[in-house]
């Protein structure tokens, strides 16, 4: 044996070193983490997180709409629970979701085509804004204190 | 009148290789009202422990070379002041490229998102001794094309590390970047696709849109809108935030795509 071979650390010198990431585990959930985001990574996280929401909504809508097949008692029995305020209460979040995924799209489409650049922050907060109101007008509504 | 000097607990992400794998180490360093990060991890280093390994150079943002992620964030140690922070300071290598030792990574992941073909990997030309004595720039340097990358100059026989400096022919710089691989780090892009070639990349060939030194700039725009390319950012902007120098890659990348799809830039972009 050499003396090189008594070195420690010589046998995995040639191996690659551990790649840092962000995230709470692979690489793939390095957007997920929000630690040192600005606006950006953060509306780019919740853009994705909306979308999954979205297409997770799409398809248990389409499965509650194959209740009809089964009869009018079901889909009476089905439509007194979805009108709980537990039940109301998420319809408000879903709402949110697609506003955010909406206006945040909108502000992505601009930006990303390389229209307004300069203004994609002021679309950020602009949308912000807006949404927000919109989501607070709709909790009232649905709620019933409108 | 108390003369207690202010503290910070440092946690510093270590790693050697061939010692048990990755952990935090945690070091209560006194600080003023200017140190820095970086003040902070050689005081360690002089003080704690010897073996601590960090890169740094020039001390006021030139070089680059002391980019790490400071809480979580990129950053400079060598301007990041540690006032800026809190009682316990966390100190990680860049993300996105393989660790060499604790807060020292391997910059060859970073030159390697610029592909061979990239149209701004070109010789900077060298000095030559004409006839009359004096110093001609040595062969067309505004050729730009089918040139080694940097990862390829890196192991070019010339550049044996026994050896002297490389021959200057051999330089290659990327215009208005300190190759700090911040950019990199901060994307959350790069982290999900080893493909994407990254914002420092794409940066450099909008810069030849700009001014391109007898670059085609069919050449710059079709290597830009390759799939791995100018299509794959996600419009974070988290590169143009970390930026030490400015380089404005988010900004520069979307230049790119409209010079694509519409062939010119805008005229609010353009005042810039």
């Amino acid at each position: 044996m050499s003396a090189t071979d008594e070195l420690p650390g010589t046998a995995e010198r040639e191996q690659p070193g551990p790649i840092r990431h962000k995230g709470p585990g692979p690489a793939e959930s390095g957007w997920v983490d929000p630690r040192g985001r600005g606006h950006g990574g953060r509306a780019l996280a919740l853009h994705r997180v909306t979308g999954l929401v979205i297409v997770a909504y799409l398809y248990l809508h389409l499965g509650v709409l194959s209740m009809l097949l089964i009869g009018s008692s079901a889909w009476g029995s089905f439509l007194s629970l979805v009108t709980a305020k537990g039940f109301l209460a998420l319809e408000v979040v879903l709402i949110a979701a697609v506003l955010f995924h909406g206006l945040n799209g909108i502000r992505v489409a601009l930006v990303g085509s390389g229209l307004a650049v300069r203004r994609e922050r002021a679309m950020f907060w602009a949308g912000t804004v807006i949404g927000t109101a919109a989501v607070i007008f709709a909790a009232l509504h649905i709620l019933g204190a409108l | 009148m108390s003369t207690e000097q202010e503290s910070r607990r440092f946690r510093v992400y270590r790693y050697k290789r061939g010692d048990g794998g990755e952990r935090f180490d945690e070091f209560d360093v006194p600080v003023g009202a200017h140190t820095t990060v970086l003040d902070a991890l050689r005081w360690i280093k002089q003080h704690e422990d010897p073996s601590l390994a960090l890169r740094h150079s020039c001390l006021h943002a030139s070089c680059g070379t002391c980019g790490m992620q400071v809480d979580g964030r990129e950053a400079l140690a060598c301007v990041c002041s540690v006032q800026d922070h809190g009682a316990q300071i966390t100190v990680e290598p860049l993300a996105n490229l393989p660790v060499l030792t604790d807060l020292v990574v391997e910059m060859d992941g970073f030159f390697a998102r610029f592909p061979h073909e990239h149209p701004i990997i070109r010789s900077s030309g060298s000095p030559a001794e004409g006839d009359d004595g004096e110093a001609h720039l040595e062969g067309d340097h505004e050729v730009a094309l089918d040139l080694p990358s940097p990862v390829a100059l890196h192991h070019h026989p010339h550049h044996d590390r026994h050896r002297a400096a490389p021959p200057a022919v051999d330089f290659v710089r990327l215009e208005d970047c300190i190759e700090c691989g911040l950019c990199l780090s901060a994307c959350p892009v790069a982290a999900t696709s080893h493909d994407y070639v990254g914002p420092a990349a794409l940066a450099a060939a909008e810069r030849l849109l700009e001014e391109p030194r007898g670059v085609e700039r069919e050449d710059v725009l079709a290597w830009a809108s390759r799939p791995e390319g100018v299509w794959r950012c996600h419009v974070g902007f988290e590169c143009t935030r970390a930026c030490p120098a400015d380089a404005i890659p988010a900004e520069r990348i979307m230049a790119l795509r409209r010079e694509l799809m519409f062939g010119g830039p805008d005229d609010e972009e353009s005042e810039r």
